[in-house]
């Protein structure tokens, strides 16, 4: 062979890959070992009922974490558009008024009477109303 | 090791410790108190972590929001009925080691409010209180005297013998039965194995 490879007291040539495997398992494993053994003798676990049990503040927890809230986004959609967007529409609406053509005027309408529908179905919905 | 060994060995040079003091040394010099504040004395407590006071200087100005993660439980202020549950709770969630400093008048006997319906005589009755501070409130630097004397507390614990402390104990319980609010008042009214009464103790 051309090349030679490094001499190898222990003679395998992987031997010193396997020593360093070793000496770095070693090195991780020692402290960790080291350290579940002082809190198995210094800092024993002492488990109880209210420890373990859920952080409330220290109020007593009530029911589960995992509850399930209905958000129904879809209500709060619909009253947004009713009193919000509405708005935005109806003042480029009031300000162009004299000058519109008739068509204009019924489109604006339907639109409006539409959200007025959604806001009669919300009211209906009890959605205005505090619970 | 003997004491005159030690301080012979440290005029040379040579420092020498155990694994109990070196143990003790980091654990008095982050005690992690829990984020509560009762009444008054909590506005003196915090008044301890900020830049004039600093309370960072003992290793102690982290506060955390959980009893998960706190070492010391300082019970800054009055201790009404309806809240004592809470607070025996909140201790009992905290891990061992934990410490307890009572801090003000109304912690340690009702203060001022002693007379009150409403108002624990002391949370002494149901926890046990290391380090008592008296005042109303006490001012920062009392806090600060109750931290160091609390550090000298850890300093000299033993983790072995019969004098370790109590979470070291196996057969001893690191929670306390927490009090029920009753019509009348809490119930049991304290608890006699933490609790020792001064007068009986005077009178016996």
């Amino acid at each position: 062979m051309g090349t030679s490879l490094p001499i190898n007291p222990a003679g395998h040539p992987w031997a010193t890959i396997v020593a360093l495997l070793v000496a770095a398992v070693l090195f991780g494993a020692a402290p960790l070992t080291l350290a579940w053994a002082w809190a198995r003798f210094f800092s024993p676990a002492k488990p109880g009922a209210q420890k373990n049990a859920t952080y409330e503040c220290g109020l007593q927890a009530a029911g589960d974490a995992w509850v399930q809230i209905n958000i129904a986004y879809y209500l709060y959609a619909i009253v947004f558009l009713v009193f919000d967007v509405e708005t935005v529409f109806l003042v480029p609406f009031a300000a162009a008024f004299t000058g519109l053509s008739a068509g204009a005027c019924v489109a604006m309408l339907v639109f409006l009477l539409l959200l007025v529908e959604g806001l009669i179905w919300a009211c209906q919905k009890g959605v205005l109303t505090w619970t | 090791m003997d004491q005159d060994l030690k301080i012979e060995l440290s005029k040379h040079g040579i420092f020498t410790t155990t694994l109990e003091e070196l143990y003790n040394w980091g654990r008095k010099n982050s005690v992690w108190p829990l984020t509560f504040g009762l009444a008054c004395c909590a506005i003196e407590m915090i008044a301890s972590t900020m830049a004039r006071y600093d309370l960072a200087r003992f290793g102690a100005e982290v506060f955390r929001p959980s009893p998960r993660q706190a070492d010391l439980i300082i019970v800054s202020g009055t201790v009404t009925k309806k809240m004592a549950p809470q607070v025996v709770r909140l201790y009992n969630q905290m891990p061992e080691p934990k410490y307890v400093i009572a801090m003000g008048a109304c912690a340690i006997s009702g203060g001022p409010f002693r007379s009150g319906y409403n108002v624990l005589k002391g949370i002494d009755r149901y926890i046990p209180v290391d380090v008592h501070i008296p005042g109303c409130p006490p001012r920062p630097e009392a806090l600060i005297h109750a931290f160091m004397t609390l550090q000298a507390k850890i300093d000299a614990q033993e983790l072995t013998g019969e004098s370790r402390p109590r979470h070291l104990h196996a057969d001893l319980p690191s929670e306390f039965p927490i009090p029920d609010f009753g019509e009348h008042g809490l119930e049991p009214p304290q608890n006699d194995e933490v609790f020792h009464n001064p007068l009986k103790v005077l009178e016996g």
